[in-house]
């Protein structure tokens, strides 16, 4: 196939000026659903550094594995680890959902929708049904 | 390449409120991008206001309107003003469309009109579709066959025609292509969704005899492969076609012809 050739450019095409994108266009739900997306896998990285830091400090010993417990259990622990939770189940369900789209189905108008909503409602769902169950299992914030 | 932000020369800048016409009822208000390539200066949004007791329903009624009665220098393109050809595709309210077919009344607020994003522009609402021209040149868009032509015409069964149905409607008004946050970073080397739901045109065609050659063209990290399913562009398509469906069958074409 034949590669695009760039024209050379005249003075007056090197001055246009690129018309406005993001600023203007309107958020769309896949769109944003999207970004999310790439947002908590880049997020995701760094919750891997967290468990790393977990299986590391249970090898290291009780000392190294009580200064992960400190850190995890405190306010500032318990939130990013919530994020985390939230991150890698939305990030899943984005998963699933493109998987979805990969087999051409449910990209008709209402379904995408659908589909890009459920991702959202369902990762929040499942990270409180998670935290709760866990909690419950433990007998409560501690 | 990601850019989020817009280049110095392309900043928008606060621009003319223009006069109301006389004895005007029943207004609209529409703020309208310009850029002139002989002032020399950013761009601007210049505040019309239409009457629309003497204009018609839609938005390029209301864009003719303006330049028969308040401002002549008003550039943009249109010629079927039915939805037919394409010319008048633009940023309406925040999402790519017709100006021909989008109705004033179905916008809240003031009417908001950009060019298609993220090309540059020729003046006002006219952007330079060179380079998506090239890219549909790109695909080869007409019939190829090894095996001579026959007497009369290629014949097709009515089902193998009904095959291309979602994919001759295509009238190549862009509006699917500008509106893909990929192609906004990467038209360069992504072929965008008008010029893919052409390729799966000629691939699904029961009379193309290259469909495997039309596949390598495609089988590229950039070209098909830098459509994320961020579906823009169906949304946007102004005829109803959904590009992100026939780019996912190209995507699975490729794959099912390798198990």
């Amino acid at each position: 196939m034949a590669e695009l050739q760039a024209r050379p450019m005249t003075g007056a095409e090197r001055q246009r000026p690129l018309s406005p994108h993001l600023q203007i266009y309107r958020l769309t739900m896949t769109m944003a659903m999207s970004i999310i997306h790439r947002i908590t896998g880049g997020a995701l990285y760094y919750g891997m550094l967290l468990l790393a830091w977990w299986l590391i400090a249970a090898a290291a010993g009780p000392n190294a594995y009580a200064t992960f417990e400190a850190f995890i259990g405190s306010v500032i622990g318990r939130l990013i680890l919530f994020g985390f939770t939230w991150a890698l189940i939305h990030h899943a369900l984005g998963g699933i959902r493109h998987l979805i789209w990969d087999t051409i189905h449910g990209l008709e108008p209402a379904e995408r929708e659908l589909l890009a909503l459920a991702t959202l409602v369902g990762s929040i769902v499942l990270t409180l049904l998670l935290w709760g169950v866990c909690y419950l299992m433990i007998g409560g914030p501690r | 390449m990601v850019q989020l932000t817009l280049p110095k020369n392309s900043k928008i800048t606060q621009g003319k409120t223009w006069p109301h016409a006389p004895k005007a009822g029943d207004e609209t208000e529409f703020r309208v991008y310009r850029w002139n390539p002989d002032d020399g200066g950013n761009p601007s949004i210049d505040t019309y206001f239409v009457d629309r007791g003497s204009c018609g329903p839609m938005v390029l009624d209301a864009l003719i309107w303006i330049k028969n009665n308040i401002d002549p220098t008003l550039t943009f393109r249109r010629s079927c003003r039915e939805g037919v050809c394409g010319s008048c595709a633009m940023n309406i309210d925040g999402v790519n469309t017709l100006a021909c077919t989008k109705a004033m009344d179905d916008i809240k607020g003031a009417v908001k009109i950009y060019p298609l994003p993220h090309q540059p522009v020729v003046k006002d609402l006219v952007p330079d579709l060179n380079n998506f021209y090239a890219q549909y040149a790109s695909i080869q868009p007409w019939l190829k066959t090894d095996t001579p032509a026959p007497e009369k015409e290629w014949r097709q069964s009515h089902d193998d025609r009904a095959k291309l149905d979602g994919l001759y409607e295509c009238i190549l008004c862009a509006c699917c292509s500008t509106s893909c946050p990929s192609y906004w970073w990467n038209s360069d080397r992504y072929l965008g969704p008008a010029a893919l739901l052409q390729a799966n045109r000629w691939v699904k065609d029961s009379r193309d005899e290259r469909t495997g050659e039309r596949l390598d063209d495609l089988e590229d990290p950039f070209r098909i492969y830098r459509c994320h399913t961020i579906l823009n562009c169906s949304k946007a398509c102004p005829k109803g076609l959904n590009p992100a469906k026939e780019i996912a069958e190209l995507k699975k074409a490729m794959v099912e012809r390798q198990v």
